[in-house]
């Protein structure tokens, strides 16, 4: 038995030695991304092999702006075992990752940072600032940080009037008030129905409900591989003669994430609102 | 004179919520409106609403329904045995798995006519199988046992496609094809189940005389010139077609085949004919009513017509079973 305890606490003083190692150096040498959204800000800022791998979700042009980029990355699926094999010595993760995943990993001495989301365009420059700063690049998110709010004011609201839109997922799915899609139809000159019709977050508009509002633009979910009852009523036959008779436009990768990205989707939507005008 | 009073009861009653059905909705449309964008298309957006959301889904409730209630008449009367069901020995769950499998390996993309054909396979697999399985010589426990045993595997085997799929939606769709939902449905399903049930409905139809003779026994009905085998095979080609349909749009909807018979049953003395007739009138109130239901009740959640329809109709499933057992049978 002793010798045993004292082999276990020479595993606990080397994991403690590395882990001191680890925080105490300089800029993170072999940062994993496992979220989406920390992906693509890392992809960003990292240095030249900084970043050695990012989530799969990356590499998915469905919801990811920098699909090209990521499939340059070795690809991970956010498993611990996965991570930990990579021999990080950050791991970037958002706040919706997997408790389990998170606690596994720091208990494993792996250092795990968690980006919150960003909820507003206002967040956005701060979420910049932070991911700069822990992969000590931060002139290139200053740099970042400017260029984003140089290409927010080029495109401020025309003046005039305010066409209606609304955002119809797969299931009904819609966001409403308060959230970042809401955000980028409003600074685009138009009034989302579903912030009108009282819904704050995410939640779901019935489709009658959005026949009867009858908005100008309707702004659809993309579609994903293979079939599911989700995503016909994006297909349903009063929805398709409703987009036939108003403006419509997808909502694609560039609304999926707080990043400089919103920006590509807010300019198709200004170019969409100077149509429906 | 008591037959043809009951069924224009149940013919109201259908009319009733049919027209029920056409004006519950989170549109907010009054009725008079309604009727005029039914009717004569009056205002775009209402006519959209009533055309081609509220009609399809009041059409689907009365088609299934009716499909439901039929074939449960015809399956207990054939068995003579009243926990015979669609939805509980397995067919429902084996014509979900044929269309997830259309759905999901592309088939019904590329081919229309795929998606309730696959159903349809699936539910003739199921009956073959019920009917090999627990004959009308196995008991009601036989008959429970490979029921279990059918919906289980086809159970499995939809939720292992559904978790397959490359589709984020996919697997949180298993409870749609296990508890059936008529939410946003469209004219295109109808017209895709319309053909199938139109042939199931004639098939089940013509097994009334034969099973009145079949209640004297199986020789007596065999010397009144009902041929057993053809019998069988026109059971297993309807229920398949109304079932496969059904099942095919709307996901497996149980329970239906076995509250509606059961609770017709006394007022059409001991004849199965009479009681196919009214179980299809019965069974479209039925899923017309879970159908108003789940929309008053949840009206943003897409509560599903099977839950309801379980907590009718599971308890008495138990009552049956309860008297079964007692019977001794």
């Amino acid at each position: 038995m002793p010798v045993l305890r004292r082999a276990s606490d020479l595993a606990a003083f080397a994991v403690a030695l590395f882990c001191a190692a680890a925080a105490s150096a300089g800029p993170p040498e072999r940062v994993v991304s496992i979220n989406l959204c920390t992906d693509q800000l890392a992809m960003m800022l990292a240095a030249p092999g900084q970043l050695v791998s990012v989530s799969h979700v990356a590499a998915d042009p469905r919801v990811s702006p920098l699909a090209e980029e990521a499939a340059g990355f070795h690809l991970n699926r956010g498993q611990a075992e996965d991570v930990h094999a990579l021999q990080p010595d950050l791991v970037l993760a958002g706040p919706y990752t997997s408790r389990y995943t998170v606690d596994l990993l720091r208990r494993l001495g792996v250092e795990v940072r968690e980006l919150p989301v960003a909820g507003r365009l206002a967040d956005i420059p701060g979420t910049i600032a932070q991911m700069g700063a822990w992969l000590g690049r931060e002139s290139a998110a200053e740099a970042l940080i400017a260029e984003f709010e140089a290409g927010l004011a080029r495109l401020t609201p025309e003046p005039g009037t305010r066409p209606r839109a609304v955002l119809h997922y797969a299931n009904n799915y819609t966001s409403g008030a308060g959230t970042l899609a809401d955000e980028i139809l409003g600074l685009a000159g138009f009034v989302n129905i579903a912030a009108e019709e009282g819904i704050s977050g995410g939640g779901t508009l019935a489709m009658e409900r959005i026949l009867m509002l009858a908005p100008d633009l309707v702004i659809t979910g993309q579609r994903y591989p293979g079939a599911s009852r989700a995503e016909a009523v994006l297909d349903h036959p009063a929805m398709q003669t409703l987009r036939a008779r108003r403006a419509s436009g997808v909502s694609d990768a560039d609304w999926v994430c707080g990043t400089p990205h919103v920006l590509s989707a807010l300019a198709r939507l200004v170019s969409l609102h100077a149509e429906v005008r | 004179m008591r037959f043809p009073l009951l069924l224009a009861g149940l013919a109201l009653l259908v009319v009733a919520l049919f027209a029920g059905s056409l004006l519950v909705g989170p549109a907010g449309i009054a009725p008079a409106r309604a009727l005029a964008a039914l009717v004569r298309g009056e205002g775009l957006a209402e006519t959209l609403v009533m055309r081609e959301i509220r009609l399809p889904r009041a059409l689907l409730a009365v088609m299934i329904g009716a499909s439901l209630g039929l074939a449960g008449a015809a399956m207990q009367g054939y068995l003579r045995n009243p926990l015979a069901e669609p939805g509980l020995i397995g067919i429902s769950g084996s014509a979900a798995l044929g269309a997830v499998l259309a759905l999901h390996t592309g088939l019904a993309a590329a081919f229309a006519l795929a998606l309730p054909l696959a159903a349809l396979a699936g539910a003739v697999v199921a009956v073959g199988l019920i009917l090999a399985l627990a004959g009308r010589t196995g008991g009601s426990i036989t008959l429970i046992l490979a029921g279990i045993a059918v919906s289980a595997m086809a159970g499995a085997l939809t939720s292992l496609v559904l978790n397959l799929s490359p589709n984020p939606f996919a697997a949180a769709e298993i409870v749609f094809w296990m508890m059936g939902s008529l939410a946003d449905r469209s004219m295109v399903h109808v017209w895709l189940a319309l053909p199938f049930m139109a042939v199931g409905w004639a098939l089940l139809a013509t097994l009334g005389r034969g099973l009145d003779a079949l209640t004297l026994g199986e020789d007596a009905a065999a010397t009144l010139g009902v041929s057993l085998t053809r019998l069988r095979l026109m059971l297993i080609g309807g229920t398949a077609c109304v079932v496969g349909a059904g099942t095919a749009v709307a996901g497996a909807i149980g329970f239906v085949g076995l509250v509606v018979p059961h609770i017709l049953r006394p007022f059409v003395g001991a004849r199965p004919s009479r009681l196919l007739a009214a179980s299809a009138l019965g069974g479209a109130a039925m899923l017309l009513a879970a159908d108003i239901a789940v929309r008053l009740v949840l009206p943003e959640r897409d509560l599903k017509l099977g839950v309801l329809t379980a907590l009718v109709g599971a308890p008495l499933f138990l009552h049956l079973i309860y008297r079964t057992r007692r019977e001794g049978l």
